[in-house]
């Protein structure tokens, strides 16, 4: 059966033009970056020519680029070397609605000493930037805040939170795994001091990333080695992958992000027509161009999964009983829903490869599933 | 977020797709309804019972309405036809293992779908024996 993909928030086709750059990478130009000889050279130069397209593509110098194998290390890189580095300030403020690998660092690092604050955030998803002031004080390190979230989409202001960071004198991390090429990042504009970045949100491979650290800014490494990447992660660079990365980026452009917006749009629009449901989190610019989260309450989100899946159709949800921890998604319950409500949504997230004929059979589809899962529903 | 459609057999996933004892029963003589302690999901069952026995009534018809996942939904579907024809007292020995039996095995996770089907059942006929008694 034809798929159709709408799971892109979890990882994304790698693009042909992206794959095509990186073979030659595996079988002709496979050298060490670190070698001297032609082959280690050529490497080398795809290498910091990659690193240039992504610094450029936020702003950034190249010697302020890290790449790492993705949005796990980036954020883990960020704050745990910012933490060791600075051992004479120990809190850190994040939100609640952070990617595990930002709660679990976290989570980690309060065994390490750190005092950790969870931002709560409104019914839509936004950190409250008075309360955010409010929690930093002479002991806070860093602020980390996510920038386009993973599960229903919101766009934090982070623009606003970097300039009350600059004034206050505390570093600003944002995890920008899901904004990335969807949402104007700026470093300089956005006085951003450590940006996370990921290759395979963006159709490029998986297993690549990057952080963004502002230059002057000490951080304590996580892998110690040869000293590749100034010393800050070492291993032998992933080239392949890292050349992909970068044409990925090169290939992205805001045409597109109008494109998947629109499509989005309809999308909403049509389930919302079927009764008894609702949207979870922020509306139209506030929200990821790519991101649907829909409430359908009374009906599992694991059975809707079920029956899209039946049909050819790739979604997510938040339900705990698709979760192997049988948790309900902590994003769904910080924007107030309730267990049920958070067992009863579902994401579906778009990229450009998505068609308006494609939604138009996803709404078929739904409404069809909608129907014989709530006759069997005893909630009504 | 993980998919999870691919760790049920094919009995499941076809009970869970097409299940044949779902809907409710007008007038039911007793209603199970328990909320699972996991994941806070809503089974119902309802039955119709024939008492020309009194002493040893009989499930004449089954039907279930969950609100849960897939493996709720294959169980209770299960459950329903494994409950259909016994008499009550044959009904109580239905368990969750026999549940799991008939749907040819549940992934681990899921364990507690099952459970959630053999408390159903047996709120149902407690129902009905606490009113039969008191009537
Ligand atoms: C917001 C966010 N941060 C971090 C990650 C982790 O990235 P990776 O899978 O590259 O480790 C993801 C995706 O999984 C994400 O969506
Ligand atoms: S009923 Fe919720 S996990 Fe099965």
């Amino acid at each position: 059966m034809k798929q159709i993909y709408l799971d892109n928030a979890a990882t994304t086709k790698v693009d042909d033009k992206v794959l095509k750059s990186m073979l030659p990478y595996f079988t002709k130009r496979y050298g060490n970056a670190s070698s001297q000889h032609l082959i280690g050279q050529e490497a080398k130069r795809a290498l910091e020519e990659s690193r240039h397209i992504i610094a450029k593509s936020i702003g950034a110098k190249d010697d302020e680029i890290i790449f790492t194998s993705g949005g796990t290390e980036s954020n883990n890189l960020a704050l745990k070397g910012l933490f060791f580095s600075h051992p004479e300030k120990n809190h850190i403020i994040t939100s609640k609605i952070e990617h595990d690998s930002i709660l679990n660092t976290c989570k980690w690092l309060e065994t390490q000493g750190a005092k950790i604050t969870y931002l709560d955030v409104d019914e839509k998803g936004f950190v409250n930037i008075k309360e955010l002031e409010k929690a930093i004080s002479s002991d806070t390190l860093i602020v980390s805040i996510i920038h386009g979230n993973n599960e229903i989409g919101v766009i934090q202001d982070i623009e606003e939170i970097g300039k009350i960071c600059k004034e206050r004198g505390v570093y600003f991390h944002t995890d920008a795994c899901q904004s990335f090429t969807k949402v104007l990042i700026n470093v300089k504009k956005q006085n951003l001091d450590l940006v996370t970045l990921n290759s395979h949100k963006i159709h490029g491979p998986k297993g690549v990333g990057a952080l963004y650290v502002r230059k002057g800014i000490e951080i304590t490494p996580l892998a110690h080695g040869g000293g590749h990447e100034k010393g800050l992660r070492s291993g032998t660079e992933n080239i392949p992958g890292i050349v992909g990365f970068a044409r990925a980026v090169k290939i992205a452009n805001w045409k597109d992000v109008k494109k998947i917006k629109k499509i989005r749009d309809r999308l909403i629009k049509g389930i919302l027509k079927i009764s008894n449901t609702k949207l979870n989190g922020a509306e139209g610019e506030d929200r990821l161009c790519n991101n649907i989260n829909i409430c359908f309450n009374n009906i599992e989100g694991e059975a809707i999964g079920g029956y899209l899946d039946a049909n050819g159709i790739c979604s997510s949800t938040g339900s705990a009983c698709s979760s192997n921890t049988l948790k309900t998604s902590h994003v769904l319950k910080a924007i107030g829903l309730s267990d049920i409500q958070t067992n009863t949504s579902i994401r579906l997230s778009l990229s450009r490869f998505n068609t308006n004929e494609e939604i138009d059979y996803v709404l078929k589809i739904l409404n069809k599933i909608v129907r014989k899962l709530r006759r069997i529903s005893p909630i009504k | 977020m993980a998919n999870k459609f691919t760790s049920y057999n094919k009995e499941v996933m076809k009970r869970f797709l097409h299940p044949k004892n779902s809907g409710e029963i007008k007038n039911p003589d007793a209603v199970g309804k328990i909320r699972n302690d996991y994941c806070g999901d809503l089974m119902e069952i309802y039955l119709k019972i024939d008492d020309k026995d009194k002493k040893n009534p009989r499930i004449k018809d089954v039907k279930f309405q969950t609100m849960g996942c897939a493996a709720a939904i294959a169980s209770s579907d299960v459950l329903c036809e494994l409950a259909r024809g016994k008499t009550l007292e044959q009904a109580k020995k239905i368990d969750n293992k026999l549940i799991i039996k008939r749907l040819k095995g549940l992934p681990s996770i899921k364990l507690h779908c099952s459970v959630l089907g053999e408390r159903t059942l047996r709120d149902a006929i407690e129902k009905y024996e606490k009113k039969n008694s008191e009537g």
